[in-house]
């Protein structure tokens, strides 16, 4: 009963979201207020539906019922509760379930938090975001449904992967979606502003706090998915370029540019056939990821079971949302105009940079991603492009882009000086420049340790003293807490995701280039080392878990006479899949982590044993998260509510942002 | 307006790779192994640990080498089309136990039956080593003289039996 109740909502939902995407549009080009006035309810109503279905669906997992072919195929009466939870989204059809009620539920925050906005603007916004519903709920609905009944009933599940019985698994996917899902916002905004005609500040600022929320849920998914691997995969590694890493990282790269186009749109009204593009290209590269898991066209850790007429019906989907955007694109763009004008050396010019290396970087994880498929397709053989291909063309690209990136909020808008920035940076220049001759004497023989570090040690100078030169503007007689509090939060936002990137860049280059490891086989009373740790393997012990048996070695950790930890790493046999998982121990500090595996058992009692130290990992996860609360911060800056605010009271006058937009066409 | 349509072209060229792709098989990666001789071993078989099994007693017949272990989730998938294949007495096939307790192998064989003419026990996966062995279940398919025709990565599905393997056994035996 209740997996129908959930079928019966999906399609429900699938009847709103074809009302939503046809009438409101319509309306809003007949002038037919009552089609326009129906986008909101609908959206309402989707997301009532599709909250029904999910719910349905998360019930069915947490009570055992087997006689639907999803639970089944992924769950097992012996997985604890939170991870029967969680496998809801663990298969093709529950995680396109999650996807889907994710986008209903950003076209429903849409829909509450747009009263400010023209009824044409929102119904096309809606309708569009409607459109893309259909989509998904058709392809849930037609070749993936989560509520399909498997009679007679299955005694027991065949569990879900034991790969994914982890906490990442509870927050992973969602938090990746929200980002993924979220750029649909921005998307939509873009084709509504290209449908209308209409491309305006007022455009680029509704848009932005939107984009900046789904950059930091996709910063954090991102930052979620890699440091799960790095502790369930039981390798020590962080990123491995795999098709669907890269799949994620795509749109987080055209994102990155997006939100500073954006910006520049709104401040000055440049750019504008540029950011639609980039909105556009964004939620592309969300949707294409999609394919890339779904399809099977590239193999990946990440790939669902794969099924030829699911591909081909995602193509076709992307053909038509894809293809149809980029056409539209190529019809309206060319009559939006360029907007404001700006002189070689100014912040457009430096924004303008950022975006294209961004983008080429962006370029570059595509064709890496994609050539193995182009190779095949076109007959030449069978390859597969690995890290060193990424690193080779990737870190050239970024070296300039975290140069620049320093640069930029002191460059001025319109016309700068480069005398005048001369002036501003001179110091951090010299302090960088000293930093950089220390270190060179100190990881003297690696290089990139050196550029790295250094890269780092610009940003986050550059940045804290754009912030004293800011702070410093008051009026004399300003207390120093209210010199803070004036400082809009996107002010903040942009210098903490700007730190971020620094801690993040010390982290990868400190991890990349002085990391040690040890692979041994041990047997109990044996040593190893690594990093000038000492690893004592003093028991071998079985463990039983609820649907696991685990060996697990004991590891007494010494740095001299000085004791350090104890470690146990597992190696697990789920039961139900007969699969092994290696559980590592790690011991986590500021500055590195310890990191233990068991590899495979060999003879008589003896282990394969992975001992590794990791300086400064964890500045990588840091990095991360400090880069997502920038996001956060900026997307709430007051700006974007009191405009709001404004504009309701200025009633009927046309919108635009509180700026002046320079209008030297 | 000429540059505008930039986009949409790159994505239309992306487009028919993806819809080529479609057809494709990723996991399909031929193997440095064909028309080559199948590497030689002598292995202890896993019923009758005193007697032993090389790819020389198969010579003159057309025969499958399956990789399989006790361990390994896809070779359950891949069992019943052996059972089946071995039923209709078409081809011998020898088994490759793999990187498994002796036990543990036969245990498995016992419980979901045994399609093997004779199998070989490689506990500490060397031959696998030799053979290229990376993901399994695998299959070899090798000829009267020695030289492996076809390697098969990941369970047989009865497509892949009917469509390519069977075929090939025909022509093989034909020579």
């Amino acid at each position: 009963m209740i997996p129908e109740l959930g079928n019966f909502s999906l399609m429900l939902a699938l009847c709103l979201a074809l009302v939503q995407g046809t009438l409101p549009i319509a309306g809003s080009f007949r002038g037919n207020e009552r089609w326009m006035a129906l986008a909101r309810p609908t959206a309402t109503g989707q997301f009532v539906f599709a909250s029904i279905a999910l719910a349905c669906l998360i019930y069915s997992f947490i009570n055992n019922d087997f006689s639907v072919l999803n639970v089944a195929s992924n769950s097992n009466s012996t997985l604890p509760v939170y991870y029967r939870f969680a496998a809801s989204w663990g298969s093709h059809e529950g995680s396109l379930l999650l996807w889907t009620w994710m986008l209903v539920m950003w076209t429903f925050a849409v829909s509450l938090f747009s009263r400010q906005l023209p009824d044409e603007t929102i119904a096309r916004v809606l309708g569009v975001m409607g459109l893309v519903t259909v989509g998904f709920l058709t392809f849930m609905l037609f070749t993936s449904n989560p509520f399909d009944r498997l009679l007679p009933a299955a005694a027991d599940g065949r569990d879900l992967n034991p790969l994914l019985q982890d906490f990442g698994m509870i927050i992973h996917p969602p938090l990746l979606y929200m980002g993924y899902v979220g750029f649909s916002v921005a998307f939509s905004f873009a084709i509504a502003a290209l449908i209308g005609g209409k491309l305006d500040a007022a455009w680029a600022r509704w848009s932005r706090p939107w984009t900046l929320v789904a950059w930091m849920f996709l910063t954090l998914g991102i930052f979620m998915g890699s440091f799960w691997a790095y502790y369930e995969l039981g390798w020590g590694g962080w990123w491995f370029w795999d098709a669907v890493e890269n799949a994620s990282f795509m749109p987080w790269l055209v994102g990155t540019a997006l939100i500073h186009s954006l910006a520049v749109t709104e401040k000055r009204g440049s750019f504008k056939n540029w950011t639609v593009l980039l909105a556009i290209v964004t939620f592309s590269l969300s949707l294409l990821g999609t394919f890339l898991v779904r399809s099977g066209v590239l193999t990946s850790v990440h790939a669902f079971a794969t099924d030829p007429e699911r591909g081909l019906f995602i193509l076709i989907f992307l053909v038509i949302v894809i293809g149809g955007s980029l056409t539209l694109y190529a019809w309206r763009a060319p009559k939006v105009g360029l907007g404001g004008r700006f002189s070689a050396f100014s912040r457009e010019s430096m924004l303008l940079v950022n975006n294209v290396l961004l983008l080429a970087a962006a370029g570059t994880v595509l064709l890496g991603t994609m050539y193995p498929l182009f190779l095949d397709a076109l007959n030449l053989g069978k390859i597969s492009v690995g890290p060193p291909y990424f690193e080779a063309v990737f870190v050239p690209l970024m070296i300039p882009v975290l140069l620049l990136m320093a640069l930029g909020p002191f460059v001025r808008w319109k016309d700068s000086s480069v005398s005048d920035l001369l002036r501003r940076l001179r110091l951090i220049a010299l302090g960088t420049l000293l930093f950089a001759v220390a270190a060179a004497l100190l990881f003297a023989p690696s290089p990139m340790v050196v550029v790295g570090v250094t890269l780092s040690a610009w940003i986050l100078l550059a940045t804290a003293s754009h912030l004293l030169q800011r702070l410093r503007l008051a009026p004399a007689g300003t207390p120093l807490s209210r010199r803070i509090t004036s400082q809009p939060r996107s002010y903040w936002g942009m210098l903490v995701a700007h730190a971020g990137i620094a801690v993040f860049v010390i982290g990868v280059t400190l991890v990349k280039g002085m990391e040690t490891s040890n692979e041994v086989s041990m047997r109990v009373g044996d040593t190893t080392s690594a990093g000038g740790y000492t690893f004592l393997l003093t028991k071998l012990e079985e463990i039983k878990g609820p649907n696991y048996v685990a060996e697990q070695g004991t590891f007494e950790v010494t740095y001299g006479d000085t004791k350090i930890a104890t470690m146990r790493p597992q190696k697990r046999l789920y039961k139900v899949q007969n699969m092994p998982m290696t559980e590592a121990a790690i011991h986590r500090r500021f500055t590195r982590d310890l990191y233990v595996s068991m590899g495979e058992a060999g003879n008589d009692g003896a282990w394969i044993v992975r001992v590794q130290h990791k300086p400064f990992i964890s500045w990588i996860w840091a990095g991360c998260l400090i880069m997502a609360f920038g996001g956060g911060l900026a997307a709430s800056d007051r700006r974007y509510r009191m405009a709001s605010r404004k504009r309701e009271q200025l009633a009927k006058q046309p919108a635009s942002g509180t700026e002046p937009v320079n209008a030297t066409l | 307006m000429k540059r505008f349509l930039l986009p949409l072209g790159l994505f239309i060229a992306l487009v028919v790779f993806l819809g080529v792709g479609l057809g494709l098989n990723p996991r399909e990666v031929p193997s440095p192994f064909i028309d080559k001789p199948a590497p030689a071993f002598q292995l202890a078989q896993l019923h009758a640990p005193d007697q032993t099994i090389s790819p020389q007693d198969m010579l003159g017949k057309v025969w499958l080498l399956n990789v399989f272990a006790s361990w390994c989730v896809s070779c359950r998938v891949e069992h019943p089309v052996f059972m089946d294949l071995a039923r209709q007495n078409v081809v011998p096939i020898v088994g490759l136990n793999y990187k498994d307790k002796r036990d543990a192998g036969i245990a498995w064989l016992n419980q979901f039956g045994n399609p093997y003419s004779v199998s070989a026990f490689d506990s500490d996966g060397r031959i696998g080593i030799d053979y290229g062995v990376y993901g399994v279940p695998e299959t070899f398919v090798i000829d009267k003289l020695g030289v492996i025709r076809m390697k098969h990565i990941g369970p047989v599905s009865p497509e892949a039996l009917t469509d390519k393997i069977l075929p090939l056994i025909k022509e093989l035996n034909r020579v």
